[in-house]
């Protein structure tokens, strides 16, 4: 009786430990992997979304913090219904050269850094911008350049998810350099530039 | 009683002893071996991609700039991943009708996001932010390799934390001035023992090794 009983209490020890055994091995199938947390990162994929997207898109009309866009000539390039001739801040010498670095990274693919529209893309079968130094294009007023990175033009795509307002005005002031730069005269350099200038050129007088 | 084992088995098991601990060392050494190894870490293996999307020929062979694409590298913490349009700003004209874009017009007429395949990503434990480090003066390249010469991404160093710290210890060896964070084959024009800590003084550089820095 007694060794019997024993039996089956060793027994049952060792299936027990079976048990256990497989228990904490299954539980090393449910860790939460530290590697990849339940969060998202940004662009990551959702399975829980009927569009697949973790990042959700504002519903249409939303207007956030910080987004009612009140100020027509800053938001629109336009100032009543005519575009605007000014820009809406002053230009100080920093936001030119950001205009020009955003011009650079942005626009000089297709319109060249000069803006002649020769640049790289075209060159390889895009069609052909016109150039800033038209007629035309020197006679718009400002807010046409901002109007057109904003909703684009034709064949131009446009900008605006990529170009803040501020750089986009910024960018349109850059092309106005560009434009004064183009169609400079000597007389219009001051005086140490033009001598440089001069020297550059083999001192041709 | 005989002796059951013969005098020669003192030495085996002497041996065996001493063997042990190189058995073990051996098992350290691959566990760490693999741990470093293409392998696991993926170091210069390139991805396969749903477009066979080419730095080699939109960086060096076109010249654009990284922030034509990636806008976001030097606000926040993620560089961005160019959506569908930005491909399509050239690719509605350029190669239009090319097979291989398929993908991206597909994906432009649905609405549906292309899905790149990731090529690198630290485990979630670990804070980046890749703003600092281009405010700093820490070049694309020393990180990411010549991403110009790469037809497809692969990961050029490991992103383990023996990597980041090698550099967080002394970060002067790495930094560049800030206008040429962008460019691929920079060189310092005097020796970086010279530049470096010009720089670092420059753009109040700190050694950043708290833990706290990247597990947050
Ligand atoms: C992918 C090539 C491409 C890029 C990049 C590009 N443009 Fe253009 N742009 C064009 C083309 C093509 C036209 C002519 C469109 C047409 O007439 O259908 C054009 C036209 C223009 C015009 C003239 C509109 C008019 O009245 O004729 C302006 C101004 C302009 N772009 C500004 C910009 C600015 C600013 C940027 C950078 C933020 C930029 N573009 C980037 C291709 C490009
Ligand atoms: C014409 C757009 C474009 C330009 C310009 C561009 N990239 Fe990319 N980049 C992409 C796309 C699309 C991907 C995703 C596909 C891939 O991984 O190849 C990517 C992926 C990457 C990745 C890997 C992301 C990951 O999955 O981990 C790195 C790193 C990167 N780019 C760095 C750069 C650097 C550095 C430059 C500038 C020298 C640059 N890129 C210029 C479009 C661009
Ligand atoms: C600024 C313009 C521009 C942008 C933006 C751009 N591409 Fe291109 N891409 C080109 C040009 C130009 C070529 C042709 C290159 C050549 O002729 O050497 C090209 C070629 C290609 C090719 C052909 C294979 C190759 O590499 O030669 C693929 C694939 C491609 N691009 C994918 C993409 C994808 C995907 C995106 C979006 C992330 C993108 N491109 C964004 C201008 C652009
Ligand atoms: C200090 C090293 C370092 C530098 C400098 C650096 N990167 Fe990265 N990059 C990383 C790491 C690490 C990741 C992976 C981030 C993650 O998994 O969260 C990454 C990821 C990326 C990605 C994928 C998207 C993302 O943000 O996760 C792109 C694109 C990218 N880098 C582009 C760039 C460009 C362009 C530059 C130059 C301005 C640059 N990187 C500079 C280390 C660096
Ligand atoms: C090539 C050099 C280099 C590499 C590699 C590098 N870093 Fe950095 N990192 C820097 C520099 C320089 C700073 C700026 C330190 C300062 O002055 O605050 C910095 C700052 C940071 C900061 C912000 C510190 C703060 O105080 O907020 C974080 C987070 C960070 N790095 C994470 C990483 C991670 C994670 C890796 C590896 C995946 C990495 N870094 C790799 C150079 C590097
Ligand atoms: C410069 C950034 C940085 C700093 C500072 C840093 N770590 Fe890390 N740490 C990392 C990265 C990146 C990884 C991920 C490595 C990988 O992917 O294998 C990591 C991983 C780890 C891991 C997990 C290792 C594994 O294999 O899963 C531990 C534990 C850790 N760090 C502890 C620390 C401690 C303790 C400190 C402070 C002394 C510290 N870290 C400081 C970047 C950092």
């Amino acid at each position: 009786m007694k060794s019997n009983r024993s039996i089956s209490w060793n027994r049952n020890r060792a299936v027990l430990g079976v048990l256990a055994t497989l228990l904490v091995l299954a539980a090393t199938g449910c860790r939460q992997d530290m590697h990849d947390q339940p969060r998202f990162e940004p662009l990551e994929r959702s399975s829980f979304f009927e569009d697949r997207k973790a990042g959700r898109m504002q519903v249409v009309g939303t207007v956030a913090r910080g987004e009612l866009n009140e100020d027509a000539h800053l938001h629109t390039g336009f100032v009543g219904d005519d575009l605007a001739t000014t820009f809406p801040f002053a230009m100080t010498r920093e936001d030119l050269a950001r205009g020009r670095q955003r011009f650079d990274i942005m626009c000089s693919p297709c319109h060249g850094r000069v803006g002649h529209g020769d640049g790289i893309v075209v060159q390889r079968g895009f069609r052909a911008p016109p150039s800033y130094h038209s007629e035309r294009l020197r006679g718009v007023p400002p807010g046409h350049f901002f109007d057109v990175v904003t909703n684009g033009f034709g064949a131009m795509g446009d900008f605006s998810d990529r170009l803040s307002v501020e750089d986009r005005w910024r960018v349109a002031a850059y092309i106005r350099v560009l434009q004064l730069s183009q169609a400079a005269t000597m007389g219009d350099l001051p005086g140490d530039v033009k001598s440089e200038f001069q020297d550059a050129m083999g001192g041709a007088r | 009683m005989a002796q059951i084992f013969h005098p020669s088995t003192n030495t085996i098991s002497r041996f065996s002893i001493f063997g042990a601990l190189f058995a073990v060392a051996g098992l350290l050494w691959l566990v760490l071996f693999m741990n470093r190894s293409y392998y696991s870490t993926q170091v210069n293996v390139p991805r396969e991609q749903p477009v066979p999307f080419s730095h080699k020929h939109h960086v060096s062979g076109l010249g654009i700039d990284c922030r034509h694409c990636h806008t976001s590298v030097e606000e926040s913490a993620f560089a961005g991943i160019p959506p569908t349009k930005t491909c399509m700003n050239c690719h509605s004209q350029i190669w239009a009708d090319a097979p291989m874009l398929e993908p991206v017009r597909e994906s432009y007429r649905s609405n549906e996001s292309l899905e790149w395949t990731r090529v690198h990503d630290l485990p979630d434990f670990v804070y980046f932010n890749h703003s600092i480090h281009v405010k700093k003066g820490v070049g694309c390249e020393t990180c990411h390799g010549r991403v110009d010469q790469m037809p497809l991404m692969w990961k050029e160093n490991t992103l383990q934390m023996e990597w980041c710290w090698s550099c967080h210890e002394q970060p002067e060896t790495h930094l560049r001035p800030r206008d040429e964070v962008f460019a691929m084959g920079w060189k310092p024009a005097e020796s970086q023992a010279e530049l470096g800590p010009k720089l670092a003084a420059e753009y109040n550089v700190r050694s950043a090794l708290d833990c706290s820095v990247c597990h947050r």
